[in-house]
C-alpha cells in the first residue's frame, strides 16, 4: 500500500484540478499503435520486449488506431505509405500524439539525397510532438522520447491548441 | 448446401497489420472464412537501393546494404563484399575471414530468434517472443562492443572489416555459446512441442518440394520442403568448407512434409548448427596472427570494367548482388537478388482454400522482411 492509501485509509477527499488528474491519467497509459514501418520498428519491438519493458510506463501496444493514443512512426515513410499514415492518424481518437522515431521519419535520414520515393520528414503530413534521433535510435533513446512526451502531456492546458515541441 | 449462392468478399490485410511483418498489403478474396486467393501488394517500403547503387561509391553502398534486410545486416554486408572482392580480384586475409564467419553466424542466430519470436507471437504465444528477444539482446550487446551499433553495423568492408575483435571478445562469444545452448532446449520445450502450436502449424500451408523449386524459393522455406540446398555447402564461399555442420531439412515430423511447422523447426535446428560453426571457428581462430584487419582494404576502390554476381546464404535464403562496373569509382548498376521477394511470391500458391487465420501462420513461417522485398 502506498503513502496515499495510508493517508486516506478511512476515506477522504483529494483536491486537485481536472487538468491535473486527466493529464496524469493520460500520461500514465499512453497506448501506442503497434505498427512499424522499417528498421526502427525492430528497435521498437526490442523496447517493448523483455529487456527494456515498456509496460513499466503503462505503454502497451494496441493493434488498432481506434484504441491508441500515441502513434510511433518507426521507419521510412514512402510516398505510397504516407497516405496510409495520414489516414491512420485521422482514425485515432483525440487527444492523440505522434512520436517520430529515427532519422528517416525525422528528415528522410539516409534517403535525404537520393530518396526519390521518401517523404522528407513525417511532419510534412501529420503534426509531430517528439522527434527521436538515431538510425535506428537505441531503446533508451525511445524511452527518453516517450518520457519527454509524458512531460509534455503533464503540462498540457485545456482549451489551448497543442503545438509540437 | 451447394445450391446456395455465396458472395465473395474482398478484404485488405495491411499495410498496417501487426502480423504482416512490416508494411505488406494482402488483398484477400474470401468466401466466408475460406480464402479463395491472395494477392500481395508491395512497394510500401521502397527505398531505392538500386538508385543508391548508381549514385554512390562502393564503400558508401555498404550502409545501404545494411538496411535491406535489417535483421541480418552482417550477412548483407558479407554478400555485397563478396561481390566487390570478386570484381576487384582481392585476396582477403585469413583472420578477416574468420571474423566474418563468426559475426555472420551470430547474426544468423539473432535473425532466427526474431523470426521464431514473432512467429510465436503471430500464432498467439507471446512468451517465446519475450524469451527470444532476451537472448537476442545478448548478441546485440556483443555486436555493440565490436562495432558500436546495435542493428546496422557497416562492419565489413571490401578486403577487411572495420575493427579487430576487442580484448577478451572471443571469450565473451564462448560464454554466449554456453549460455545459449540450454536456451534452445528451453525454447523447444516451450514452443516446438506445444500441442496448441502444433495444431496451429502442422498440415498448414504445405509447400511441396517441386513447387518450392519452381518458384525458386531458397533458405529455410526451401529446406523446410525437404530439399537439401544451402549455399554454404553447395556453392561454398569464404572459409565455410573448413567447418563441419549439417544442413537441417524438413522431415514432416509433426504433419506433412513442407508444412509450416517444418519451416519453423528448420530455424531452431539452424541456430544449433550456427553455434557449432562458431565453436569451430573460435577453436581454429588464428590467435597469433597480428594482421591489421584493415590492411587489405584498398585506399581507392576502382574495379576494372566488368560484371559479377556473388551470392551468400542469408538467414532467409540466397542473397545475391549483381554489379556492373564501367571502370569508375561508382558501379554502373547494382542489383540485389532478394530471397524474401522470391519467397513471398510463393504465398499466392499456398493461400488457396485456407482459413484466414492460417495466412498469419504461413506468412510468419515464410519470414519476410519488407526492407528486402521492396528494396
Amino acid at each position: 500500500m502506498g503513502l496515499l492509501d495510508k493517508q486516506i485509509d478511512s476515506g477522504g477527499v483529494v483536491i486537485t484540478t481536472a487538468e491535473n488528474v486527466l493529464n496524469w491519467a493520460r500520461l500514465s497509459s499512453m497506448w501506442p499503435m503497434g505498427f512499424g514501418l522499417a528498421c526502427c520498428a525492430i528497435e521498437m519491438m526490442a523496447t517493448m520486449a523483455s529487456n527494456y519493458d515498456l509496460d513499466r510506463f503503462g505503454i502497451i501496444p494496441r493493434p488498432s488506431p481506434r484504441q491508441s493514443d500515441v502513434m510511433i512512426v518507426a521507419g521510412t515513410v514512402t510516398f505510397k505509405m504516407a497516405e496510409r499514415v495520414k489516414r491512420l492518424y485521422q482514425q485515432m481518437p483525440e487527444p492523440r500524439y505522434v512520436l517520430s522515431m529515427g532519422s528517416c521519419s525525422n528528415s528522410g535520414g539516409p534517403y535525404w539525397q537520393h530518396g526519390y520515393h521518401v517523404v522528407k520528414s513525417v511532419s510534412r503530413i501529420i503534426p509531430v510532438d517528439v522527434y527521436v534521433p538515431g538510425c535506428p535510435p537505441r531503446p533508451e533513446a525511445l524511452i527518453g522520447g516517450l518520457m519527454l512526451l509524458q512531460e509534455k502531456i503533464r503540462k498540457e492546458k485545456f482549451g489551448v491548441k497543442h503545438e509540437a515541441v | 448446401m451447394p445450391h446456395l449462392k455465396t458472395e465473395e468478399m474482398i478484404m485488405n490485410m495491411g499495410p498496417q497489420h501487426p502480423s504482416t511483418h512490416g508494411v505488406l498489403r494482402l488483398e484477400l478474396v474470401t468466401d466466408g472464412e475460406v480464402v479463395k486467393s491472395i494477392t500481395p501488394h508491395i512497394g510500401y517500403l521502397h527505398r531505392c537501393f538500386e538508385k543508391h547503387g548508381e549514385e554512390l561509391t562502393y564503400p558508401m553502398i555498404i550502409p545501404f546494404t545494411d538496411r535491406l534486410d535489417y535483421l541480418a545486416s552482417m550477412n548483407n554486408n558479407h554478400a555485397f563484399n563478396l561481390a566487390v572482392e570478386k570484381l576487384l580480384n582481392l585476396e582477403v586475409p585469413r583472420k578477416v575471414e574468420f571474423i566474418r564467419v563468426i559475426v555472420a553466424e551470430l547474426q544468423r542466430i539473432a535473425s532466427h530468434l526474431v523470426a521464431i519470436g514473432t512467429f510465436g507471437a503471430d500464432i498467439g504465444a507471446v512468451t517465446p517472443f519475450l524469451w527470444t528477444f532476451r537472448d537476442r539482446e545478448v548478441i546485440l550487446n556483443l555486436f555493440e562492443n565490436l562495432t558500436g551499433a546495435r542493428m546496422l553495423y557497416n562492419y565489413m568492408w571490401p578486403g577487411g572489416v572495420a575493427r579487430d575483435f576487442p580484448k577478451g571478445f572471443r571469450e565473451e562469444i564462448g560464454a554466449f555459446i554456453t549460455y545459449f545452448r540450454p536456451k534452445i532446449r528451453d525454447l523447444n520445450n516451450l514452443l516446438t512441442g506445444n500441442h496448441i502450436f502444433i495444431s496451429r502449424t502442422a498440415h498448414v500451408g504445405v509447400l511441396p518440394a517441386d513447387v518450392a523449386v519452381n518458384y525458386n524459393c531458397t533458405g529455410p522455406v526451401l529446406r523446410g520442403s525437404g530439399v537439401k540446398w544451402d549455399l554454404r555447402k553447395n556453392d561454398p564461399y569464404s572459409i565455410y568448407p573448413e567447418f563441419e555442420f549439417d544442413i537441417p531439412v524438413g522431415q514432416g515430423t509433426m504433419g506433412t512434409l513442407g508444412d509450416t511447422w517444418d519451416r519453423y523447426y528448420i530455424r531452431c535446428q539452424e541456430m544449433e548448427q550456427s553455434l557449432n560453426i562458431i565453436e569451430q571457428a573460435l577453436a581454429k581462430f588464428p590467435v597469433e596472427d597480428a594482421t591489421d584487419v584493415q590492411a587489405a582494404v584498398p585506399r581507392r576502390i576502382k574495379p576494372p570494367a566488368g560484371e559479377v554476381y556473388a551470392r551468400a546464404e542469408n538467414p532467409r535464403g540466397e542473397l545475391g548482388f549483381y554489379i556492373i562496373s564501367d571502370g569508375g569509382t561508382k558501379p554502373f548498376r547494382v542489383r540485389a537478388k532478394s530471397p524474401c521477394f522470391v519467397n513471398l511470391a510463393v504465398l499466392p500458391a499456398l493461400g488457396k482454400g485456407i482459413m484466414v487465420s492460417d495466412i498469419v501462420a504461413i506468412l510468419g513461417s515464410i519470414d519476410i522482411v519488407l526492407g528486402e522485398v521492396d528494396r
